[in-house]
């Protein structure tokens, strides 16, 4: 007997894994580290570029290697993931009101997708991707 | 003869006699139309008039018994026995808070934290009573109508993993009820509130799990409190630096 209230300790590396929310939201926190990586791969990319055709044409090559392929695949995996997530808790964060009452949900989420379409679009363009000949 | 028998494993903490909580189980004839709360009534009136939770109004709006039914943070008195599937409940406790008695836990860090965020009306310029009340339009009480249905349940801090991880942070229901007086428009207290709001422990610690929206039994939906807020404090942050606030940063 200790006569104090009770504190239960929780498992710091582990506390997610009993429930599926969690697991979801652990996810979510997870792929930042992908898409960080990404960034930096991106990052990467550009420096070999400055420094001339043929580092720019090794990191090119690297590229196509089995586990760079496989890391592709996982960060666009883990980015649609947590893409998909912000975008449909996007009108919780962005209600919109008008008068008495508040704009569909659904309204605000497919304006993030619609929003995200046309920006990549515009990337895909600048890119070069539409130029023929 | 009643609707089904359910096996009630209820945590138990009887700080002058045990070191740690034990689990006991009560077989409870319960009726068609009985939520958890009368289980567990029927246990204290019938079988072990020992066992300690806290209840009053039998009907959601006290928030005095939410507790962990199955795992999952929730009202005692709004948790209808013929909707859980099973037999065997196991009834626990909120987590995250530290148990004063078997199914009671200690508040006071909700409370503290609850009076950090000032949640009433502030006014800067009091007017005298005769020149009325300060009126408010329906589109303007809708704006946080929401958010003034949180009945302090703590259901919210039992599901969110952030309070769990960091025992500082102020946590979803006291963000929302700073929100909702930030929100209305009769008050004027925003400034006051931004110390504790927009600090690190405030709305910065949320990492938006959703969890706090899903298990509140109000559907006061913290998290969007949450989130509009860090939207508007970030606004609010910029216009400082640029010298539109006109406000402390």
């Amino acid at each position: 007997m200790n006569g104090k209230p009770y504190i239960r300790e929780i498992p710091v590396f582990s506390w997610y894994l009993g429930r599926k929310r969690d697991i979801h939201h652990m996810l979510n926190e997870v792929s930042s580290l992908f898409i960080g990586s990404y960034a930096l791969l991106l990052l990467w990319g550009l420096k070999a570029l400055s420094e001339g055709e043929a580092a720019y044409s090794l990191f090119l090559q690297g590229l196509t290697s089995p586990v760079s392929i496989g890391l592709h695949w996982l960060m666009l995996a883990f980015t649609l993931l947590h893409s998909i997530s912000w975008f449909s808790v996007t009108p919780k964060a962005m209600p919109v009101q008008i008068g008495e009452n508040f704009l569909p949900g659904y309204f605000i989420a497919a304006g993030h997708y619609v929003a995200w379409f046309c920006i990549s679009l515009f990337i895909l363009y600048i890119g070069g991707v539409f130029s023929y000949g | 003869m009643s609707y089904k028998t359910v096996e009630l494993e209820v945590l138990r903490y009887r700080p002058e006699d045990d070191n740690e909580p034990w689990f006991q189980s009560y077989r409870v004839p319960c009726e068609e139309d009985w939520v958890v709360l009368d289980a567990l009534n029927y246990v204290k009136d019938y079988m072990d008039s020992s066992l300690s939770f806290r209840w009053s109004c039998h009907m959601a709006v006290c928030g005095s018994c939410g507790m962990m039914i199955d795992g999952e943070p929730a009202l005692a008195c709004k948790t209808f026995i013929r909707d859980l599937p099973k037999r065997a409940l196991r009834i626990e406790p909120l987590t995250n808070f530290p148990i004063e008695r078997d199914l009671v836990v200690v508040m006071d860090d909700f409370i503290e934290k609850l009076e950090r965020v000032k949640p009433y009306v502030i006014r800067k310029d009091r007017k005298p009573l005769s020149e009325g009340e300060h009126l408010q339009t329906p589109a303007q009480l809708k704006k946080f109508k929401q958010y003034t249905l949180c009945i302090n349940c703590l259901c919210c801090y039992a599901a969110c993993p952030q309070y769990a991880l960091i025992p500082e942070f102020i946590g979803p229901a006291a963000l929302t009820l700073a929100h909702r007086y930030n929100q209305d428009s009769r008050d004027q207290g925003q400034e006051e509130r931004e110390d504790v709001v927009a600090a690190n422990e405030g709305i910065w610690d949320c990492a938006f799990g959703d969890a706090c929206s899903i298990v509140c039994p109000k559907q006061v939906d913290p998290a969007s409190a949450i989130q509009q807020t860090k939207i508007a404090s970030t606004l609010r942050w910029y216009k400082n630096l640029v010298g539109l606030g006109g406000k402390k940063t």
